[in-house]
């Protein structure tokens, strides 16, 4: 990976003279235009996109939710034949958690690590900007299916084999899935490596482990989830294209294959998988908790070791979801006593988040809203997954509705709410304006009204009996009361997110007329909030050095002799003003762009024609090709170092080499770029 | 989670020698190298155990029940994994020899680790077209498809590997490798060197352990 | 194949000395020694012992773990450089082990 990229052409001082690659692309310069949006590599900019194309996918998701709602509103539903409604349930697992939970997530991690961390870029910018757009590539790949690939994958997002096979799925569905998943994978996998880096060794001086905010920890855990998953995935997926594009012989059981081993390499990284959904949210509400309760988080290192556990134990699970597979009574009675353990992380998480509201002075902004219906969703999801530990209660639950209650009340109580949340709670830090407060709550609560109403039916109608992906049932059998409720309430939830768009508009709207935010409106903890709103370009003026955990609010407090809390600076007085010029960052590059569409060609030619994946692989390696040989900060630009007035080892962000023109820079230690 | 070893910040600023100013005073680059390996862990963990799982599997026949073990070239095998294995000495002496400036040393020991890398996937090459002869195709039962599987993403590893010495080997060629890139180099290295140790792991569990 | 290392190293890689080019090459020659005796234990008739094989499996497999032990630790400097990238590469590792090895038992692999 890195490897190839390496800018050998590049030792030190010889930047001036390096011809600009191939010429094809003039070298972007930074602004605001779409250019400087598609050549981009900072990470706010990144962050931003990714956010937006999550809820892009958000509404196709939903859309296709609907769709599926509609179909169950009444019995023997005529909304959608067999075969697309095994489309439409399979697209939409796979949209929300691939292309909607995980890259918001990513939104969150690119935009707030570097902030909450004190650096001015992630470590590197350049793959930064390559993970999201392969991401997107591979997203857009998967949705192409649709038009040509002869419908959307119709196996479940598990994808059990044998139902992915030619024999039971013979359109290309199947085949999109398993290309646009890995083109997706790597663009995530890149993206650990580079956020682990980036935690690990961008920190501000004095920012040690233990002083980062707990949402920083949540998402680190997640990255090192994602960097040991993916790969577990990735097999899966290889073997089943083989299978299917060539003939190979994993997953058929006439020929002797095995479809369990599809479901074990599934669930190794499945597990993991939902802790990957679910901590980036844990970690918003713990900035958002002890924010609104003016007090500090409660057991913080419990906070970060029970992450931490959670990401361990996480690993020991997967074959809870195969207790009617076929295990034998030794591996069920050992993973259904593993799974009753997981859930002690996780009740000492929630146990904590009340312990921090817990005599503080709440103020219950839309933010802290939806934090708290976090909690509370989160543990009636936990809870029912308690049920499903036990493998004897499960072999009745599983594969009903009961499973499909508890997995929403998990994954959209407690990870979808929590990062509404986090997008009210940082809104003003990214964009300069606050999203309207009325509207706020309005959204939070058609949103929580309408989650119950849809997925709390579902528990009932599951232990009925009612089995989860059938595309109708039959009337009598005392289904049609809470599926009607079930449709009802997700309509109630389409108009709560139209409520959050109408609220982005509004707001933006409003804006101008109202009183800017300034840096910090929440009267917040970390460091992110000591910058103007939104984030100057360079991030801090001066990298700030870190004395204490949520290091931002000692700034503005201290404690009198009777150890009452006191302010001692006024935001003013404590935040940055962003003034400083010619901070010298990374130059923007077109190379991320032009390498990510390669790779859907070659998913392309795989499906229909070996050639065209030769095109896209020649455009890859191009790519690859001049992206080595452009120099990782353009000759060109003017930089002005002279007004550098920061510290001298904390230097642009990236790439770590001193801005100091004295001191050579080696190409090696701007390697991995 | 390492966080015993990661000195503070703090302490680390105050010294100012360091040339990477980083958090734990480790390069970037190397870091992320070392994450990627971790993860590569998993992957080749889970060829190889398909592999596994698989090895004995055989097709319900006529033609298809011949399986990789039927026919492995033990001697053959052997040979080919030594060479690899000794790509990993001339690898570790190229990056020697930078480091001490001695470029023609470098480039002959690059370009000798390229090579012996390029002999093992001439023993690939040559071994995947017997089994064919020998009517051991990838498609005719689980253990050929595995087998074929694992050892070619070993394969393609191998050969990027190969890329990435002969741009190092072009790029001293041109004057543009020094000491100072003594990272890049020990960074392909690692790659190279984990390359072979897979192989380590898969001449013992997939060749040379008898199958009953 | 003690001369290398005599301080240890602190906090930082690039504290250490690097081995010498001998020392590899006494690395390398006993990962080629290791290596013959594993070949050996194909021919059965070259060692009577190895036509018991759980002799032969146990031997096969205590050379394959020290000669990656001696790559990764020698060549891949693990033993030189900072403990951070060791705890990665094991993590990876284990995991990768530790998941394998299970999924496999769930298949009776091992039985
Ligand atoms: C207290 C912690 C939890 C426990 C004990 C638990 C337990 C379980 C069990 C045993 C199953 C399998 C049920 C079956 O298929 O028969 C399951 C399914 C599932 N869980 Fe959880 N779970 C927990 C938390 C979570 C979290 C945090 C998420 C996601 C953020 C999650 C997402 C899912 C999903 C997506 C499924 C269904 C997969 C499918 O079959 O399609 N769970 N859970
Ligand atoms: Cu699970």
């Amino acid at each position: 990976m890195a490897i190839t990229e390496e800018p050998l052409a590049l030792t030190s001082g010889e930047a001036a003279t390096v011809e600009r690659p191939l010429g094809a692309l003039t070298r972007p310069k930074g602004g605001n235009g779409w250019r400087d949006w598609l050549s981009t590599v900072d990470h706010k900019k990144i962050g931003i996109m990714y956010g937006v194309a999550a809820m892009f996918f958000f509404v196709v998701g939903g859309i296709e939710a609907l769709l599926i709602r509609l179909q169950l509103a009444a019995p023997d539903g005529q909304i959608l034949s067999a075969e697309v409604y095994n489309q439409v349930f399979t697209m939409h697992g796979v949209t929300m958690v691939f292309l909607f939970i995980m890259p918001l997530a990513a939104a969150f991690a690119n935009y707030l690590i570097p902030l909450q961390i004190g650096a001015r870029d992630v470590a590197f910018p350049r793959l930064n900007a390559l993970s999201f757009w392969i991401w997107i590539s591979g997203a857009v790949f998967l949705n192409t299916s649709w038009i040509v690939g002869g419908g959307g994958a119709d196996c479940g997002w598990f994808c059990y084999s044998p139902n992915s096979g030619l024999a039971f799925s013979p359109s290309h569905g199947v085949d999109f899935y398993v290309i646009g998943l890995q083109i997706a994978g790597v663009a995530s996998l890149i993206s650990a490596a580079n956020l682990i880096v980036t935690v690990l060794n961008m920190r501000a001086p004095g920012m040690t482990l233990f002083r980062m905010p707990v949402l920083t920890w949540m998402l680190l855990v997640t990255q090192f989830l994602l960097l040991f998953a993916l790969p577990v995935i990735t097999v899966a997926l290889f073997l089943l294209m083989f299978d299917r594009l060539f003939d190979a012989q994993f997953f058929n059981p006439e020929t002797g294959g095995d479809p369990l081993l599809w479901q074990h390499l599934f669930w190794i990284f499945g597990h993991p998988e939902v802790y990957i959904i679910i901590l980036p949210s844990f970690g918003i509400i713990s900035e958002i908790i002890p924010t609104f309760s003016r007090k500090p988080i409660f057991g913080y290192s419990f906070m970060v070791f029970s992450g931490i556990a959670i990401g361990f134990m996480g690993w020991g699970v997967w074959a809870h979801h195969m207790f009617v597979s076929g295990i034998g009574p030794f591996s069920v009675a050992a993973f259904s006593l593993s799974t009753m353990f997981i859930a002690v992380p996780t009740g000492v998480k929630i146990l904590n988040w009340l312990a921090t509201m817990w005599g503080g002075k709440l103020r219950f902004t839309t933010a802290m809203l939806f934090a708290v219906g976090t909690v509370a969703m989160f543990t009636i999801g936990g809870l029912s997954g308690v049920t499903h530990s036990l493998a004897p209660a499960d072999s009745q639950q599983t594969d009903t509705y009961y499973i499909v209650a508890h997995f929403h009340y998990v994954i959209f109580g407690g990870g979808v709410l929590g990062l509404m949340g986090g997008l009210y709670f940082w809104w003003p830090k990214i964009f300069g304006h606050c999203l309207n407060e009325f509207w706020g709550k309005v959204h939070f609560w058609v949103i929580l009204v309408g989650f119950n109403l849809t997925f709390g039916p579902m528990h009932v109608v599951g232990l009925q009996g009612m089995s989860r992906r059938i595309d109708t049932y039959a009337a009598g059998y005392g289904f049609e009361f809470w599926n009607l409720v079930a449709t009802i309430g997700s309509f109630i939830i389409a108009l709560g997110v139209l409520i959050f768009f109408f609220n982005v508009w509004k707001s933006r709207r409003d804006a101008a007329d109202l009183p800017a935010p300034g840096p910090d409106p929440w009267d917040a903890r970390s460091l992110e909030w000591m910058l103007p709103s939104p984030t100057p370009e360079h991030n801090f003026d001066t990298i700030p050095v870190v004395e204490s955990e949520d290091e931002w609010w000692h700034r503005k407090y201290g404690y009198d002799e009777n150890k009452r809390v006191v302010r001692i600076a006024t935001i003013e007085e404590a935040a940055q003003d962003g003034s400083a010029t010619g901070v010298h960052l990374p130059a923007p590059s077109f190379w991320p762009l032009v390498l990510a569409l390669g790779l859907p060609l070659i998913g392309y030619g795989l499906i229909f024609n070996l050639w065209l994946a030769v095109v896209g692989g020649a455009l890859t390696g191009l790519a690859i090709y001049s992206w080595a040989l452009e120099p990782v900060d353009d000759p060109d630009a003017d930089h002005g170092h002279g007004h550098d007035d920061h510290h001298d080892d904390d230097d642009d962000g990236g790439d770590d080499h001193a801005a100091d023109d004295s001191e050579p820079v080696t190409a090696g230690a701007e390697g991995g770029e | 989670m390492a966080t015993a070893t990661i000195d503070s910040p703090d302490t680390h600023a105050a010294d100012g020698h360091d040339e990477h100013h980083t958090s734990t005073g480790i390069s970037n680059t190397k870091l992320a190298m070392w994450a990627f390996l971790g993860s590569e862990c998993l992957l080749f963990g889970g060829l190889i155990s398909t592999y596994l799982l698989y090895k004995t599997r055989r097709g319900p026949g006529p033609d298809n029940t011949t399986i990789p073990t039927d026919i492995f070239d033990i001697p053959f095998t052997s040979v080919s994994s030594f060479v690899l294995l000794m790509s990993s000495l001339t690898m570790v002496l190229a990056l020697s020899a930078l480091t001490r400036g001695d470029n023609q040393a470098t480039r002959a020991w690059l370009l000798s680790t390229a090579m012996l890398g390029g002999v093992f996937i001439g023993g690939q090459v040559y071994e995947f077209t017997s089994f064919l002869r020998e009517g051991v195709g990838f498609t005719h039962n689980p253990a050929s498809s595995a087998f074929f599987t694992l050892t070619g993403f070993h394969g393609v590893h191998v050969s990027l590997g190969i890329v990435m010495l002969m741009s190092l080997f072009v790029a001293s060629k041109q004057g543009k490798l020094t000491p100072k890139n003594t990272e890049t180099v020990e960074i392909v290295g690692l790659y190279w060197h984990f390359v072979d140790v897979v192989w380590i792991f898969i001449f013992t569990v997939i060749y040379l352990i008898p199958v009953e | 194949m003690s001369e290398t290392l005599t301080e240890p190293h602190v906090d930082h890689d690039d504290a250490h000395e690097h081995p010498s080019d001998w020392a590899y090459i006494k690395i390398a020659l006993i990962l080629a020694v290791f290596t013959g005796i594993e070949v050996l234990t194909y021919f059965e008739s070259a060692l009577p012992i190895f036509e018991n094989t759980s002799v032969t499996i146990a031997t096969l497999m205590f050379l394959m773990v020290v000669k990656f032990y001696l790559v990764a630790t020698w060549f891949m400097h693990l033993r030189f450089d900072n403990k951070i990238f060791s705890q990665l590469f094991v993590g990876g590792l284990i995991l990768a082990t530790g998941v394998y090895v299970i999924a496999l038992a769930a298949f009776e692999f091992w039985a």
